[in-house]
């Protein structure tokens, strides 16, 4: 008794000062990079499959997924020790995934084929396959897993789908290139980014109209370089960060009023986001630079770049 | 009609075709595999009877794609082989691509696929497609041809993108308003190798030029370029040997090239007649650059940047070969009028053409940035991609050229240069 008191509170001891883990994907490298978040450091790389580009960690924070593009399929590993567990199927050149909130049912857009493939991760098998715009990307997904938005790349829209009849109930134009869909924590709008055309347009999911356009501009910046991408909520509803690619800034931009506040200079060509449990912290990856930024969101600052492998693509921050 | 119905969307043709082609690379085997993976899950879904969201349609657009047949040149290289359909799958892919949309809005879009054979005369073929109602018309012509056609009565109610012609003359003296130009002109390219070679401080030139029309051409583009960036040209020749140098380069190149000092050797040699025998050949070794060697262009193979992957994906799982830059202007002019249809809701010649030539027109075409059209001489604005044949060297316009309105309109002939308005 004596004995599992004292290896509970070792074990407390350890799971409480357990390391805050990002995991990045390496497009060029074939590589996911491991960092440390206090330690602001790489603690590991893993090699992976081929062009690993989305990467996600179920609810609980022991499964990382990471769609190996040019393998065609998604990796599923143990997030503690990076192995491979096992891998599930996708439609060809899986781009983006989100899982659903129970973490039952996975949704890919495959970027070589205009699909959303769903995937069902009890039987590890495609349950449907829904057709959508050419080059589908982003993926969306409200908190109660009901409403599905998808974006698609050369079709420039965004396609709002029922999870329950696996249907697309509406479809959105939007600007030049979606690229990321993102419902806020109240779910009443989604914020889309649209990297050719340089916006990020708001939608109601409700009435699926457009009510705000967001357009950047940044003194001695040419307008055609900056190229929305990541996007990314505070949980209290005050801040959405937007990744302004090559324009090598992440737009801090106030989420009621659609103003941006800021512009965070972070690497070069900066593309996904993703915040720490707390959300004291923002990482990017900046893909030219080959570097992450970690940000300070309370202070509104980029504190640090870790030196990660070639072409950081996508990020996860591990839930626990 | 003796116009031969060349191909209309023929999917089965397709699968023959792409798997008779011999693979070039590696992974083309594993496009086909996914492409296998595709029509396995294309019947799976058939089968489950699953409908695609299909909006009523409400507008059919119709696209002609007009290509002639072409004498086959005396081959110089067995590399690359000749090919006589450049253009159909760019148009395919693009199709596709606008029906997937339209499936959202409910649009629909039909094309034709027409090829003039030798022995026929374009004008007379034209004209019957005109009086058949057809407006709006892909080419695969050069700049005689295209001339020609201006000439056609009817021809102002329709709209014509040129997918080949490279010559400066269309884009001024002799352009004209229906008249969209997919190319980058010879103005384009040589001011996109310019500013790179500049940058790089390759500023004394020796100009090789060919005998060819074209190769004029774009030898004088080449020349305004070094007038306007303040490049040197040292020593200036042209190649007018007929001899084939595929036994002799050796002890010609070496004669041809002495002289002056230069930093770089430029060559304008479009179809290759001795372009390729320069290189390791020269008096002083030099790097080479123009149609050779360091090349600027609008599409590449090696280009995989900004979504470029996927586009190369797409085409060579459909054609089993590389998009050469004709399938990408074809593309690109294929969903140029699909973007004008689906933001105007319309396929009136007058409203897509205005929308066209509008600030409000901008198109994703894997090229970083968007490309639109310069409203004074319907030429696309796009960036230049210089590369060398197994590598993306560079992408032009280059850092530090600044210009008011675009940062592209650094390339070519700017608004106030030329000499084309509408």
């Amino acid at each position: 008794m004596k004995n599992f008191l004292i290896i509970a509170i070792l074990f407390f001891t350890f799971s409480k000062t357990k390391a805050n883990l990002a995991y990045i994907t390496n497009e060029k490298d074939n590589t996911v990079s491991v960092i440390d978040i206090n330690k602001k450091k790489v603690v590991k790389t893993v090699k992976v499959g081929q062009r690993p580009r989305g990467i996600i960690m179920s609810k609980d924070g022991k499964l990382v997924l990471i769609c190996v593009s040019d393998d065609d399929r998604v990796e599923v590993r143990d997030a503690e020790t990076m192995k491979l567990k096992y891998y599930l199927p996708s439609g060809p050149d899986p781009e983006l995934f989100i899982l659903s909130p129970e973490d039952d049912t996975l949704y890919i857009a495959n970027e070589d084929d205009a699909m959303v493939t769903v995937v069902d991760m009890v039987d590890k098998m495609i349950v449907d396959d829904i057709p959508v715009g050419v080059e589908p990307e982003g993926m969306g997904l409200t908190g109660n897993g009901k409403i599905l938005v998808n974006t698609s790349e050369t079709t420039n829209m965004a396609h709002f789908i029922d999870t329950e009849t696996l249907e697309i109930t509406e479809n959105v134009l939007v600007d030049a290139r979606p690229r990321v869909a993102m419902f806020t924590p109240d779910d009443k709008e989604v914020w889309i980014s649209a990297e050719i055309g340089g916006t990020v347009k708001v939608i109601s999911p409700d009435s699926k109209e457009v009510t705000h356009t967001i357009g950047f501009e940044i003194p001695g910046v040419n307008e055609e370089s900056i190229q929305p991408v990541g996007v990314r909520h505070t949980k209290d509803g005050k801040y959405t960060f937007i990744a302004l690619g090559p324009a090598n800034r992440i737009a801090v931009v106030d989420s009621k009023t659609k103003k941006v506040i800021k512009y965070l200079l972070v690497g070069q060509r900066v593309w996904q986001l993703a915040f720490t449990p707390d959300q004291k912290t923002l990482l990017s990856t900046n893909g030219v630079s080959n570097d992450v930024s970690i940000i300070n969101v309370n202070k509104l600052k980029v504190e640090k770049s870790v030196k990660v492998g070639r072409f950081p693509w996508g990020v996860v921050i591990s839930p626990n | 009609m003796r116009l031969k119905f060349f191909l209309y969307i023929f999917f089965s043709f397709v699968l023959i075709h792409s798997q008779n082609v011999e693979s070039r690379e590696l992974s083309i085997k594993q496009l086909e595999e996914r492409k296998k993976l595709d029509l396995e899950r294309k019947k799976r879904i058939e089968k489950r009877g699953k409908k695609t969201f299909q909006k009523e349609i409400t507008i059919t657009t119709e696209i002609v794609f007009l290509s002639k047949e072409r004498e086959v040149p005396a081959v110089l290289s067995n590399l690359d082989p000749i090919l006589d359909d450049e253009g159909f799958y760019g148009v395919k892919l693009a199709i596709e691509d606008n029906l997937t949309t339209g499936r959202f809005l409910g649009h629909d879009y039909k094309v034709q696929f027409y090829r003039v054979l030798l022995e026929e005369n374009l004008e007379a073929e034209f004209e019957k497609l005109l009086k058949d109602g057809k407006k709006y018309f892909v080419v695969d012509l050069n700049e005689d041809e295209l001339l020609s056609l201006m000439k056609i009565p009817g021809i102002d109610d329709v709209l014509v993108f040129n997918t080949r012609a490279k010559n400066d003359s269309l884009r001024n003296e002799n352009c004209k308003e229906n008249f969209f130009h997919i190319p980058p002109s010879y103005s384009i390219l040589s001011d996109a190798l310019t500013q790179y070679l500049v940058k790089k401080k390759w500023k004394k030139w020796f100009l090789v030029t060919g005998p060819k029309k074209n190769d004029q051409m774009y030898s004088t583009a080449l020349k305004n370029s070094a007038k306007k960036f303040n490049v040197k040209i040292k020593e200036e020749k042209i190649w007018d040997f007929s001899a084939d140098l595929r036994r002799t380069a050796g002890k010609e190149v070496p004669i041809f090239t002495k002289g002056s000092k230069y930093d770089v050797l430029i060559v304008a040699d479009e179809a290759g007649e001795f372009g390729e025998y320069l290189a390791y050949r020269t008096w002083d070794p030099r790097p080479i650059a123009g149609t050779q060697g360091l090349k600027p262009n609008s599409w590449h193979r090696t280009h995989e940047q900004w979504g470029a992957t996927q586009m190369q994906n797409r085409f060579r799982r459909e054609s089993g070969r590389w998009m050469t830059e004709v399938d990408y202007h074809s593309w690109t002019a294929v969903r140029a009028i699909g973007e004008s249809v689906t933001r105007t809701n319309s396929n009136d010649v007058n409203e897509v053409q205005k929308y066209l030539l509008s600030e409000k027109f901008g198109l994703g075409a894997y090229k970083g940035v968007k490309v639109s059209f310069r409203s004074w001489n319907g030429q696309l604005r796009q960036p230049v991609l210089l590369a060398a044949p197994r590598s993306m060297v560079s992408v032009s316009p280059q850092d530090g050229y600044i210009h008011p309105v675009s940062e592209l309109d650094t390339l070519g002939k700017d608004q106030p240069e030329s000499s084309c308005k509408f």
